[in-house]
């Protein structure tokens, strides 16, 4: 990892010497890094969420859930069982109340709330998110965690591959665009940048409008064809047919004013006087672009971009209902009509996580590229 | 006072920045016009009135205007009832108390296509023999076809495309097509001109009396075309924009107000409260937005106003503290604030008075640019199915199409209508904001 980051072309001359003292130390210095940001992020979804714990319990909503659902499970199995049968109804009647209230102590509901929400907490973190009310897992599980856990892969094959997608195709025409300031296509770039108000979804609407209503070429949603493919080669051709559209989509609504803010950057820094001095040494635009207009900007660029994904992990939910996309943003949609609580619950737990995974992977990604994390000079920004 | 005036004349130079004003205007003025027109009361009542209110519209109708790019014309409803037509109502009365109610309703079909289902609503009163009639059609070429022979309750109908037993009579096609066919042919073509509808009605008591409605359902409505519950699009069209702009306007206004005061404050003291801040602002960006306003929607109120306090809420300590903070850091560090601080202000006068005035020029363009979307959270969580019960939204009427299928079922107006207004708002705003940005912000012009 070392030998890779020293590989990386270093900002201009002057750091040059900078470099050959900070060699051996820079792995310290990003592990170190690494380190405190591991440990500042996981207090810090550790705090979120049991902000998440106390806003689903507000008002004992979970409780009251809770206990009606114990009751249920009592009454179910007194009702199943053939030798309670003929008891008389006043016995029946006190032995269930007894079941329920041992019941209810042994889940802990007769502690106070705050004793109650570490438990709470632990079982979030442990992702041990207790038992579906209505959904269950395509293997039958009815444990949250089964059902996330199996949701979880198609969210992360979409989402990862259209944000590198997007990451890619920005840098790429931000840094054409910022090489023809002032041309016609900039200025129609400059144009099309207020279409990114619009979220994800509502571009899917449009293009399952128009290429699976209108033209017929693609699926209007879900993740392969039914039944699925035999081999795995039309398998994968298949997903990649389905992934079309809501990876377009995503594209759409984030690319434009992505690509301008980033061409601005780009637009700053090449005035630089540095800059200049490459021209003047006769380097190739090439070179120019990525020693010196690249390689400073990057940082910026990847904090922009955290702050992108996170807008687009948010937008997940809808944008995978609209396209069925047997993810865990639809998984929360149908929760929601089924009343599942715990399904509910479970999934902001598993979105926490996510977002705190973005962040740091980021963060990792922002000690490797920013010189001023290995060679330790002043600290970083964040 | 000046300096606005030179900013507004600046602003009009470019042509976006006009373009999105004069469409924000035209917003406003659907607003306005739409809270004086329809008032809220009644807006919720027609839309979450159901056929009683809406039974003359048909399903699933397209827009009346979409007829004029089409060569074959669709038809539109006719609807005929003899209270507003007396003229078509004939009574005889005999002298054993009974009487014999005649109607006859004359209209013009003269559309391309047949139409989407034929009714005939009936009322009648009487004390213990119930009044009987005979309904038959009378078509252009003077063919009489008889359609069924019934008595009829105080309130009913008689729906003649869904009559089987008719269906079979006229040779198997629905009722709604045969009857308005030209005979034998192929392929069906829609026989033109003056239908007489007669109903000769028979009642056996003094005193009882029967009336008829007849409704000939068309396959366009309106100017918005109509749902899956017969209600006219328009007024959920109409009545999304005051609640998008308002629902827009005050998250925006509440989150960057406050995420301003929270950046001025942190950058002033500086120390242990702006780190503080900071934590708490990375905290803020780890926890799922949408998913816990989702919680909020499912576990407490689905109403708009706790939603808006929620996405306030949670948007207090948002991402755009970094950016203000950013630039109070340069603030904090101008000559006239050390004046300010050499003469004795008050932390709050300083933060209040003089930090967050100098930051207002930047404010606004990113708060327009806010706006949308906001506008564009609440659709999204009215299609999650979260929106407010009782409002009648853009969000909602996108999600009762997807719900009912209009993209498969190919009824695009339903999706097209709310999903162009929600673009021209994002896009009135957005680009009113670039280009406000591009006047108050002069350092990115010259880029």
């Amino acid at each position: 990892m070392t030998e890779a980051n020293l590989s990386l072309p270093l900002g201009a001359g002057l750091q040059e010497e900078k470099k050959a003292k900070a060699g051996s130390s820079a792995f310290v210095r990003v592990a170190k890094y690494t380190g405190v940001r591991i440990l500042s992020l996981s207090i810090t979804v550790l705090i979120g969420l049991y902000l998440t714990i106390i806003i689903a319990n507000m008002g004992g909503y979970v409780d009251v859930i809770r206990r009606a659902q114990i009751r249920e499970d009592v009454m179910q199995r007194m009702a199943n069982n053939p030798a309670l049968r003929i008891m008389d109804p006043e016995v029946k009647r006190a032995k269930i109340d007894e079941i329920i209230a041992i019941q209810e102590q042994r889940y802990g509901m007769d502690r106070p709330f705050i004793t109650r929400s570490a438990t709470y907490l632990t079982n979030a973190v442990t992702l041990d998110l207790g038992y579906a009310l209505k959904m269950n897992s395509n293997s039958g599980s009815k444990s949250v965690r089964n059902i996330l856990l199996e949701r979880l892969p198609p969210t992360l094959l979409l989402f990862a591959s259209s944000d590198i997608i997007l990451f890619f195709l920005a840098l790429f025409f931000a840094l054409v665009l910022s090489r023809q300031y002032g041309s016609i296509s900039d200025k129609i770039l400059i144009t099309l940048t207020p279409l990114s108000s619009a979220p994800g979804w509502f571009y899917g609407i449009f293009l399952i409008l128009i290429f699976a209503s209108v033209f017929k070429i693609l699926p209007f949603g879900g993740m392969v064809d039914a039944p699925p493919p035999p081999s795995l080669i039309l398998y994968i051709v298949s997903l990649f047919k389905h992934m079309i559209l809501p990876v377009l989509a995503m594209t759409l609504s984030q690319i434009f004013l992505q690509v301008f803010s980033w061409r601005t950057f780009f637009l700053i820094y090449s005035s630089e006087d540095y800059v200049d001095m490459a021209k003047a040494k006769g380097l190739t635009s090439r070179e120019i672009e990525r020693k010196y207009i690249l390689r400073p900007t990057l940082p910026t660029i990847i904090t922009s971009f955290a702050l992108l994904l996170i807008v687009t992990w948010t937008g997940a939910p809808i944008l995978e209902t609209i396209f069925n996309w047997p993810g865990l943003g639809r998984t929360l949609f149908q929760a929601v009509g089924f009343f599942d609580t715990p399904v509910i619950i479970g999934e902001t737990v598993i979105y926490s996580y996510l977002l705190a995974l973005t962040v740091f992977l980021l963060d990792f990604i922002y000690a490797l590229v920013d010189p001023r994390v290995k060679i330790g000079g002043e600290k970083s920004g964040t | 006072m000046r300096s606005i005036i030179n900013g507004f004349r600046e602003l009009i130079q470019y042509p976006s920045a006009v373009v999105g004003l004069v469409m924000v205007l035209g917003l406003v003025t659907i607003s306005i016009y739409t809270i004086i027109t329809i008032p809220y009361s009644q807006a919720i009542r027609l839309w979450r009135s159901g056929e009683d209110q809406w039974y003359r519209n048909p399903k699933y109708a397209m827009p009346v205007w979409t007829n004029w790019f089409r060569a074959q014309k669709l038809p539109e409803t006719i609807a005929i009832n003899a209270d507003e037509h007396p003229e078509y109502k004939i009574i005889e009365t005999n002298a054993n108390g009974s009487s014999s109610i005649n109607f006859e309703f004359p209209f013009e079909y003269n559309f391309d296509t047949f139409p989407d289902e034929l009714t005939i609503f009936f009322t009648s009163s009487f004390k213990e023999k119930a009044p009987f009639v005979a309904v038959s059609l009378i078509t252009p070429d003077e063919r009489q076809i008889r359609l069924m022979n019934f008595s009829i309750t105080t309130k009913g109908s008689y729906r003649i495309s869904q009559d089987k037993n008719l269906e079979k009579k006229l040779g198997g096609k629905p009722p709604q097509q045969s009857l308005f066919t030209v005979p034998k042919s192929d392929p069906a073509q829609v026989l033109k001109g003056k239908y007489l509808l007669q109903i000769e009605g028979a009642t056996f008591e003094p005193g009882s009396d029967i009336n008829a409605e007849f409704v000939a359902y068309g396959q366009l409505s309106g100017w918005a075309g109509t749902d899956h519950l017969r209600r006219d699009l328009m007024i959920a069209l109409l009545w999304g924009t005051p609640v998008a702009l308002a629902f827009g306007l005050l998250a925006a206004v509440g989150t960057s107000l406050t995420q301003m005061i929270i950046a001025a404050t942190s950058t002033w003291f500086g120390g242990w409260i702006d780190q503080l801040i900071q934590r708490v602002t990375e905290i803020n960006l780890v926890l799922p937005f949408l998913p816990i306003l989702i919680m909020i929607g499912v576990f407490y109120s689905r109403s708009i106003f706790v939603i808006l306090g929620a996405v306030i809420i949670l948007s207090i300590f948002g991402a755009g503290i970094k950016t203000y903070r950013a630039v109070f850091m340069q603030t904090k560090e101008s000559p006239y604030i050390e004046a300010a601080r050499a003469y004795g202000a008050s932390n709050t006068r300083i933060i209040f008075s003089y930090m967050i005035p100098r930051i207002i020029p930047m404010l606004i363009p990113q708060f327009i640019v806010l706006i949308p979307s906001f506008v564009f959270l609440e659709a999204s969580l009215a299609v999650l199915g979260l929106g407010d019960p009782t409002l009648p939204t853009w969000g909602k009427i996108i999600d009762d199409a997807r719900a009912n299928g209009a993209l498969f079922q190919g009824w695009y107006y339903w999706v097209l209508e709310p999903s162009a207004l929600l673009m021209i708002t994002g896009l009135a705003f957005s680009m009113l904001g670039f280009a406000l940005d591009r006047v108050f912000n002069p350092r990115l012009r010259s880029q």
